[in-house]
């Protein structure tokens, strides 16, 4: 048996579901010895401002169980430095390059949207409405379902023909209705989801173990909520949605295609391993045909959940 | 910055105490089949995650190169958390994930007086130094440590090189290591110093450095997640106040690189 593991998003057809998050695989090039990026479904490179930024103080990180604790503070190059420096070192032809949107106001991300979607190499943009961790905003946009929808338009009306995703955040009381909000504000697809803010401590010292004291929590310990926020937008919204959270092997995949995702993003587990995107995209066709599955349009959303 | 290395799942050929005292203090030395790494420079270092990790702890510990063989790469662990407590529990035949030889390693200048600082398990990278060192009579060892120097390759080194160790028995030692310190700095202030060990260690070793004027490199033991540059979670300071990444750029900076504060 064959398995069909292409998977078709608006304006995106990706020769599998297996992408890599923000945030966690750099500009995608330093992973690039540790496998082969054309292998990947996609390439979501490291949170993009107009402007270079420099991030948080130290420390950033924290480890926590199952999972660890962040606060990077969106460091990046700036969307220029990204365009001249990196993009054109990426297979962008092959595998598509995925831009990550950070900005402080509507404007500015509208701006950034319209440098992004004027570069070739760039395949589509995901909206970061979500990262908890700049003081400065961000956070609110991805709280107030009125905010993420008038976002989500002004990012589309600059985005030209590239597909636009929001990347939803999983700290709001109703996910389902930003995801709504999203949908309606033009977004393509939805991104599900951001970190968890979380918090750690050390007793000795009596300090908080991040800078920014805040942080976002991420790895296999959000996974159940990763699985029920996506599930529950899947319900909701007919946009196609790409899970992120948790995923760290190729059963992980199908248990969040199984609940109706299209296609994933892999994040801390690129920690665990630098070749963990790679090997998970190698071994989700030899997993279909072990359990039988043809294609993941036909297993996609087939949840079978029993009468009560 | 070029970015290489090799990752390979390898089997653990030991797991021995260093020393008679070793068990009893938490040192250990590591030894793993070589991935297929190729030559590394002393200071450079690699990521290891066992499969005992599971999903828990996440992280992949960082490890500075030991020694290095064709057959076997060797490393130096002091069993201090939960990363390694597991990795010093590990039996010959089970497995890890191994990456590299990661980041920049230490400035090697055969001919140059040369003298490694060295700070409790902060000495791992210099076993590799004095191995691959091509005129050995140019190197001096100055070491410091709070458990028993038995449980460190301490001895062995002595053996070929000029070699002083310092034992901090209460904090109470700390400014007459600190003297010795100076003393030393002072002396290689024309040559070539490389020092590893915890933060405040490097942070006194910077300060006398530029004090004397003296050529320095430290190596940071700054907290990573990847390893590779792609979480940005181990940065430091660099002397213009722009954040660089110790995985990539470093381990090893020349100490007027960097600001090198107290807290990062």
């Amino acid at each position: 048996m064959t398995v069909d593991t292409s998977v078709r998003l608006p304006g995106l057809h990706v020769k599998n579901p297996v992408m890599t998050a923000s945030g966690t695989f750099g500009y995608g090039l330093e992973f690039a010895p540790f496998g082969d990026l054309r292998s990947l479904g996609g390439i979501v490179v490291k949170g993009l401002s107009l402007l270079p930024r420099l991030g948080n103080p130290m420390p950033r990180i924290a480890e926590s169980p199952s999972g660890m604790l962040n606060a990077i503070g969106l460091q990046n190059c700036g969307v220029e430095v990204f365009l001249r420096d990196k993009l054109p070192r990426l297979p962008f032809t092959e595998t598509p390059i995925v831009a990550n949107l950070y900005a402080c106001d509507a404007d500015e991300f509208a701006e950034l949207a319209g440098v992004l979607s004027a570069a070739e190499g760039v395949s589509a943009l995901e909206v970061n409405i979500s990262c908890p961790n700049v003081k400065a905003g961000g956070i609110a946009f991805g709280q107030d379902p009125a905010m993420a929808g008038r976002l989500t338009e002004a990012v589309k009306k600059r985005a030209g023909d590239k597909p636009v995703w929001v990347k939803l955040s999983p700290n709001v009381t109703d996910i389902v209705s930003i995801a709504r909000a999203a949908v309606l504000g033009g977004a393509d697809a939805l991104t599900c989801i951001n970190t968890l803010t979380g918090m750690a401590v050390d007793i000795r010292t009596r300090r908080p173990r991040l800078a920014n004291i805040i942080g976002g929590l991420s790895g296999p310990a959000i996974k159940p909520v990763a699985l029920r926020c996506v599930w529950q937008v899947c319900q909701a919204v007919s946009a196609p949605v790409i899970a992120v959270g948790g995923i760290a092997s190729a059963e992980d995949v199908l248990e969040f295609i199984l609940v109706g995702a299209h296609a994933v993003q892999i994040g801390t587990a690129n920690f665990m391993r630098p070749d963990m995107a790679f090997r998970i995209a190698k071994r989700l066709p030899v997993l279909m045909e072990e359990l039988g599955i043809k294609s993941l349009d036909a297993y996609r959303g087939t949840l079978e959940v029993p009468a009560s | 910055m070029a970015i290489s290395g090799v990752c390979r799942d390898v089997s653990i050929l030991s797991v021995a105490p260093v020393g008679p005292h070793g068990e009893q203090y938490g040192c250990y030395f590591l030894e793993l089949d070589n991935p297929g790494f190729p030559p590394a420079v002393a200071g450079q270092f690699v990521m290891v995650r066992p499969e005992a990790f599971g999903s828990d702890p996440v992280w992949p510990r960082p490890f500075s190169i030991c020694r290095l063989t064709p057959e076997k790469l060797t490393l130096f662990v002091q069993a201090c958390g939960r990363g390694s407590d597991i990795l010093c529990r590990l039996k010959p035949g089970e497995r890890a994930t191994v990456w590299g030889p990661l980041g920049q390693g230490f400035a090697l200048e055969p001919d140059v007086p040369t003298v490694m600082l060295a700070g409790g398990v902060g000495l791992a990278p210099f076993v590799e130094y004095v191995a691959t060192h091509p005129a050995p009579a140019n190197l001096s060892l100055v070491f410091g440590h709070r458990q028993p120097r038995s449980c460190y390759p301490f001895d062995a080194m002595a053996k070929t090189i000029r070699a002083t160790a310092f034992e901090e028995k209460t904090p109470a030692d700390l400014p007459q290591f600190i003297a010795l310190l100076e003393k030393t700095v002072a002396e290689f202030a024309g040559g070539l110093i490389l020092a590893c060990g915890p933060r405040p260690f490097l942070v006194t070793v910077a300060r006398l450095a530029r004090r004397f004027g003296a050529r320095a490199q430290v190596s940071l033991e700054n907290r990573m997640a990847c390893g590779v540059g792609g979480c940005l979670g181990c940065v430091e300071k660099n002397a213009l106040g722009n954040y660089v990444q110790t995985c990539t750029e470093g381990p090893v900076f020349w100490v007027e690189e960097l600001k090198l504060s107290e807290d990062a």
